[in-house]
């Protein structure tokens, strides 16, 4: 019997307890054994995608119990490639991730590679299980994991976010259960493939709407659709950045092909889009997350916030892709899980290369980073072009699918919003390209700078660490707008940092670029956004194309 | 009146789990405090399982333990009705439940005490409140 669909989930998990445990040994051995793991782990969901784009679908029957009282690993089409996207960005975030959390939390760094191999089960575990109510007690393990690791994060905000989020995840995943409860009482198993062919003949049954409701309504608090998404942007933007980078990328979108899952195979689009007639109001909803996350992402002004509220508009895009009830339309939804959960890691693999080399990133402190960290706003530049939608990048296709779609299912509202976000989108990044390219930095305040034997003295004064009050005069000197004393206290805690850019009156510029590992794997995430661009129509032709056609 | 009162009476388990779960909702939702929001979270969930158990029992049915009398001499004496014994998968699946809301509640707590650590308050909102001044200052 072929066991690559348990190695896969299982890796991680034995390699979470491993790491958690030889800690006491030597504290540098968690990280080696989490990345042997994930190299297992992504190396059985290459393999397993190769098995099943030859041979169909797997059908992995845990222990030997059979289906229907068995929990059964059901891999197909779709799962493969959501696994290999799962396996993939744990492995490369992994790699980037030994730095900054060596930066951030030196202390409990073991704990945390336990707890993310941990979270990284939970997700593999959901998208490749074919059982109603294991689906909930793995999404419960990757919540479980993420309220522990996004703890870890800020000091003074991180817990309380995390409690916020615990709160609603877990309203979240009651209501998913309550759903499971109904669907169990009306058909009496719990096996997805069973569960469907039973629910094909009591299609008018109230049971079932009010499962199908409950579970709809709990997934989509998990994945922050518009009004239910007030905990996704603290809970990201306050999480240790390692934490972040994976977060972002994989929690929202795997709740994404759950619904889609509780969609396709589960109910069956004849009940979704002929029984019930929800369709319309679930596109407004998404119209509405569209336009929503675009305008608040527009009132930001810290690069991480921005990239939350930039994934509550994308969830939009594609909860709207889905329930437009077209094949091309969910054909964009399903390319779109793949894109957005590349683009987004790509950002915050920038964001976290920022935040290593700065701490903060606040738009003021993007001043100039295109002369001290290029390759980094390299990235950034090319995963902020595909958010926007540029014709290499993957974030294009998927965009083009979903405009075809809804043409074809006559949603010109959804059309518009499509539109109109990716127009937003584009005035926030070339907002930052700008700041970023052109500005210069505050702290060696150039522009001001030649006025400057004056500002210098005081220059020189405010590096010697005197006082906030010295640092307000010097910016009243240099005429520079008035700044609160907060943002020059923390200018001359830069100047601090670079002393010899400080002191020339022309701009030495200096590179400050992220370590290596980090550079590689923000290398590698946007060479796949261009890859997975050029080949969307291979993906859409072998995978997706046919996994619909089932 | 009395058909509403006999269709109340008739599905009460349903009726008494909303109730309960309306009741942890609302504490979550309207209480100030932290720990009183965890208590409501817990109701919430304590609701969802009551639900469970209550869709497994059958009137007059006993534990699903086969009795000794009635098997072991062969596969056609051996007479199992199911209706004599409560369906025990909805039970064995609260068990994972109840660890599940166990291992949130503890975790909740945990972030309870460090955030009580921090701020000396568990009300939601003075924490609001010296938030808001950390990030004026």
């Amino acid at each position: 019997m072929n066991n690559m669909p348990a190695i896969l989930v299982i890796a991680p998990l034995l390699g979470a307890l491993i790491s958690g445990l030889s800690a006491w040994i030597e504290k540098k051995f968690s990280y080696y054994i989490a990345l042997t793991a994930m190299t297992i782990s992504c190396f059985a969901a290459l393999k397993v995608l190769g098995q099943v784009m030859a041979s169909g679908t797997i059908e992995y029957r845990m222990a030997g119990w059979a289906p229907p009282m068995g929990i059964e690993l059901r891999i197909d089409l779709l799962n493969a490639m959501v696994l290999l996207l799962i396996a993939a960005i744990a492995l490369v975030n992994l790699m980037a991730s030994f730095k900054s959390v060596e930066q951030d939390m030196p202390d409990r760094s073991s704990s945390f590679y336990a707890m993310y191999q941990l979270f990284v089960v939970g997700l593999l575990g959901l998208t490749a299980t074919g059982d109603l109510f294991n689906l909930y007690v793995l999404i419960e393990i990757t919540s479980l994991s993420s309220y522990t690791l996004i703890a870890l994060g800020n000091r003074d905000r991180a817990p309380l976010a995390a409690l916020n989020y615990i709160f609603i995840g877990v309203i979240g995943a009651s209501f998913y259960l309550l759903g499971v409860g109904y669907l169990y009482i009306i058909t009496g198993s719990l096996n997805m493939a069973d569960v469907a062919s039973i629910l094909k003949g009591i299609q008018g049954s109230s049971a079932v709407l009010t499962g199908f409701i409950l579970c709809i309504l709990g997934i989509w608090i998990k994945m922050a659709l518009f009004p239910l998404h007030v905990w996704l942007p603290n809970a990201y933007s306050y999480a240790p950045v390692a934490f972040a980078r994976i977060v972002a990328p994989l929690m929202t979108k795997v709740m994404v092909y759950v619904m889609v899952r509780l969609m396709i195979t589960v109910f069956g689009f004849d009940y979704i889009f002929e029984t019930l007639n929800l369709a319309d109001v679930v596109v407004w909803l998404a119209v509405a997350a569209i336009l929503a996350g675009g305008f608040m992402a527009l009132a930001q002004n810290d690069l991480k916030k921005m990239l939350a509220y930039i994934i509550v508009c994308e969830i939009g895009y594609m909860v709207g892709g889905a329930w437009l009830g077209n094949d091309t339309a969910m054909t964009g939804a399903i390319l779109h899980i793949l894109n957005d959960a590349l683009m987004t890691f790509a950002l915050f693999l920038a964001a976290g290369n920022i935040i290593y080399m700065k701490k903060r990133v606040e738009f003021q402190d993007m001043k100039g980073l295109f002369a001290t960290m290029p390759w980094t706003m390299a990235g950034f530049v090319l995963a902020g072009l595909s958010i926007i939608g540029v014709p290499p990048t993957c974030g294009f296709f998927s965009k083009w699918y979903l405009l075809l779609g809804a043409f074809e299912a006559g949603a010109y509202h959804f059309a518009a919003a499509l539109i109109i976000s990716s127009l937003l989108c584009a005035v926030l990044f070339f907002k930052l390209f700008e700041i970023a390219f052109f500005e210069t930095p505050d702290h060696s305040c150039d522009h001001a700078g030649n006025t400057s034997m004056n500002a210098g003295s005081m220059k020189s004064a405010s590096m010697n660490g005197t006082s906030m009050k010295s640092a307000y005069l010097y910016d009243s000197h240099s005429h520079q707008p008035a700044k609160a004393s907060s943002t020059a206290d923390e200018t001359c805690d830069g100047t601090n940092t670079a002393p010899d850019k400080a002191h020339g009156h022309h701009q030495v510029t200096v590179m400050a670029e992220a370590p290596l590992s980090m550079l590689a794997a923000l290398g590698v995430a946007a060479l796949s956004l261009v890859l997975t661009g050029l080949y969307s129509g291979a993906i859409v032709d072998n995978i997706i194309g046919p996994f619909l056609a089932l | 009146m009395s058909e509403i009162l006999s269709l109340i009476v008739a599905k009460y388990n349903f009726w008494l789990y909303i109730i309960l779960m309306m009741i942890g909702l609302y504490a979550m939702i309207a209480k100030n405090n932290l720990m009183k929001k965890l208590v409501g979270m817990n109701i919430f969930q304590t609701a969802i399982i009551l639900f469970y158990v209550s869709i497994g029992y059958k009137y007059g049915a006993t534990i699903p333990i086969i009795r000794g009398d009635e098997g072991g001499h062969g596969v056609h004496d051996m007479v199992i009705h199911a209706a004599d014994y409560i369906n025990p998968l909805p039970h064995v699946l609260m068990l994972t439940a109840i660890v599940v809301s166990v291992a949130t509640f503890g975790v909740a707590m945990a972030l309870c005490v460090r955030i009580y650590q921090r701020y000396q308050t568990l009300e939601e909102d003075e924490l609001r409140m010296r938030l808001s001044d950390k990030s004026h200052r």
